[in-house]
């Protein structure tokens, strides 16, 4: 069937508001990203003339290194924390039927309605009311628990798609459920844990509010590191600091990507 | 799977599985009416029914998968109604094989001997020797998804089959396959199940795979077995509509039952009075009733003939050896007959033609099994 002359237009337009939509969504990050290459020491935009030094001076700062270094530790342990536990409450949620069923699945979603920085007030109070120091692990317990609705979503959805059939021939076959949950279930979930890690480790170190309350000078992550870098100074190190962060963020998926595959691991296959 | 490992028979007439009343419900719904079923060594029993006739949840219920709400379920003679799944050494055959993708066909095959502590050097030849006895020796290195699906189903088998299981399940096994595949398959399973003289419970919907495969069927419908027997006796002497409809095509008449005498029966169709001979051993009161014949025991004679019932043709549907003839017949329940006839005698459609019931072999049901 050929094309009316409408059709085209539907087309084009479509494509036209496509394409702008995803400037759109860009237009933060482009901004920075042409900040960052900045001559001047003032946050000016367009730049007049251009240089690199703001990543020289970025990768130098000494809070920005202590930064990133705790925020990997607080994302690598709060991940695994969360994956662990978070599984464990998805398999009970899919697998068993219990009166306070409902009442654990509203806990464990309930961050997603409580704001991040009532989570970080409240640890901080209870901190300090039980005299516990202000520690990395205080600043993990605080991830942990803003990342884990979505982990024992990920999770939950994997179980909900996967085939009980093979369970149930492990069974027949002899296998204990212990045995069947450790050679069949949990190899075939791996993609879904994956998925949970990923998103566990990525929300964990974009996380800013509720750190912001718990942290203090030794254990300040990555994105409180750099607010307060901005609260002194107003150069477009920051600006450098941010296309780096989206670089190393943007390199690590692609390697997810390449080793897993994206699309199985995210469940959108 | 060498010849020592034939079945050990129990002497009598000890059944393989003992269904005692089992019983089933999903949230108040009704899956499973009170089931008595005896399954004898080594034979080949078939579930046959359409979908939600409860044959699923039966066999769910042999392997373990379901606990029975009422009821006791003995394997070999042993209570098993708590045992759990993987004790109750069973070998199990999904519709879609369930072959484990992340280990290759040969750990497939595997895992049953591992979970039994079976040695290294026992599990390296009885999986050799399951696999040929599927014809897959070559193929132990490789996974699942690189095989067909006729090869993952000899997997499945043969996995199943690895652990000298006291019973099979067969969970519609074949439908994933094309058709000259399904019947070899079917061949092929039939053949190993003989040799190894394995008892056998099929389930399927599809009422030839059932006939031609098994050796007693039992005919399921709404959570109960309508009727259980060999093929032939489901075929040839259906209990009731439901049967007489589910397996094989039936030709069904509204008649009134006039007399019974033993198994003479005299009864109305149309107008015409007719006394037949039937196999039925309870028959339903006088009154209107449903006379049930195949259409291989019906025959054609001109219109007006005597005793033969009034149609004519509707659709003459060419079948190679023989024709389909679709026949309007104002008397027949949903006002259709069909009967088959060599293709040189087919009708053209508006033939006006009787229809001659045999005097032996029909059935009539109550009427009102006519709304199952």
């Amino acid at each position: 069937m050929r094309k009316t002359f409408i059709d085209h237009v539907l087309d084009w337009s479509g494509r036209l508001l496509l394409t702008l939509i995803l400037l759109f969504v860009m237009l933060p990050f482009i901004v920075v990203a042409i900040a960052s290459f900045n001559d001047s020491a003032i946050l000016t935009f367009p730049p007049k003339s251009w240089s690199l030094h703001w990543y020289a001076n970025a990768l130098s700062y000494r809070d920005f290194g202590e930064g990133l270094v705790n925020s990997l530790k607080v994302a690598g342990l709060a991940a695994i924390i969360a994956i662990c536990a978070g599984s464990g409450f998805a398999y009970v949620i899919d697998r068993y039927e219990f009166s306070l069923k409902g009442v654990l699945n509203g806990v464990l979603m309930s961050p997603l309605i409580i704001p991040n920085f009532t989570i970080g007030l409240g640890l901080l109070i209870l901190s300090a009311a039980a005299s516990l120091p202000r520690s990395l692990w205080l600043v993990v317990t605080v991830h942990v628990i803003i990342i884990m609705p979505f982990v024992v979503r990920s999770v939950y959805v994997s179980l909900r798609n996967f085939e009980r059939r093979y369970e149930q021939a492990a069974e027949s076959l002899g296998g204990t459920p212990l045995h069947v949950l450790l050679t069949i279930t949990l190899p075939l979930l791996v993609p879904g844990l994956i998925s949970g890690a990923l998103f566990a480790v990525i929300l964990s170190f974009n996380e800013f509010t509720a750190s912001l309350f718990v942290v203090n000078q030794s254990t300040q992550t990555l994105p409180v590191a750099m607010y307060n870098y901005v609260r002194e100074y107003a150069d477009p190190t920051l600006a450098a600091i941010s296309v780096i962060y989206v670089a190393v963020v943007a390199v690590t998926l692609l390697v997810v990507h390449k080793i897993f595959r994206l699309e199985k691991v995210l469940n959108v296959e | 799977m060498s010849n020592d490992k034939t079945p050990v028979l129990q002497q009598g007439d000890r059944p393989a599985v003992q269904i005692d009343g089992v019983t089933k419900s999903f949230s108040g719904t009704t899956a499973l009416e009170p089931v008595w079923l005896k399954i004898r060594r080594g034979e080949f029993l078939t579930l046959l029914g359409p979908s939600g006739c409860g044959k699923t949840t039966l066999l769910n219920l042999i392997a373990g998968f379901l606990e029975a709400d009422n009821g006791e379920l003995f394997i070999d003679r042993e209570l098993v109604t708590q045992v759990p799944p993987h004790q109750r050494e069973i070998g199990i055959v999904f519709q879609n094989y369930a072959l484990f993708p992340h280990m290759s066909v040969a750990q497939n095959v595997a895992y049953g001997l591992r979970t039994r502590r079976v040695s290294k050097a026992e599990i390296e030849t009885r999986v050799r020797e399951a696999l040929a006895l599927v014809k897959l020796e070559d193929f132990a290195d490789r996974r699942p998804r690189q095989l067909s699906g006729g090869q993952q189903q000899r997997v499945a088998l043969a996995r199943a089959l690895v652990i000298r299981p006291r019973v099979l399940l067969l969970d519609e096994p074949f439908s994933a396959l094309d058709r000259n595949l399904r019947t070899a398959m079917q061949v092929e399973l039939r053949e190993i199940q003989t040799r190894l003289g394995l008892t056998t419970v099929f389930v399927t919907h599809d009422q030839g795979e059932a006939l031609s495969m098994s050796d007693r069927i039992a005919v399921m419908s709404r959570g109960r077995i309508r009727q259980i027997g060999s093929p032939s006796e489901i075929y040839d002497t259906p209990d009731n509509h439901f049967v007489s409809t589910f397996v094989g095509d039936a030709n069904l008449f509204h008649a009134t039952l006039r007399k019974v005498s033993g198994q003479e029966l005299s009864l109305d169709v149309d107008d015409t009075t007719m006394a037949l001979t039937t196999y039925q051993e309870h028959l339903p009161a006088a009154g209107p009733v449903t006379l049930f014949t195949r259409p291989e025991h019906c025959s054609l004679t001109a219109t007006g003939t005597p005793g033969s019932i009034p149609a004519t043709v509707a659709l003459s549907v060419y079948q190679g050896s023989h024709a389909e003839l679709h026949l309007d017949c104002p008397v027949a329940v949903g006002g259709r007959v069909m009967l088959r006839v060599p293709s040189a005698e087919a009708l053209p459609a508006g033939t006006a033609v009787g229809i001659v019931l045999p005097n032996r072999g029909p059935a009539i049901f109550a009427t009102e099994e006519a709304a199952s």
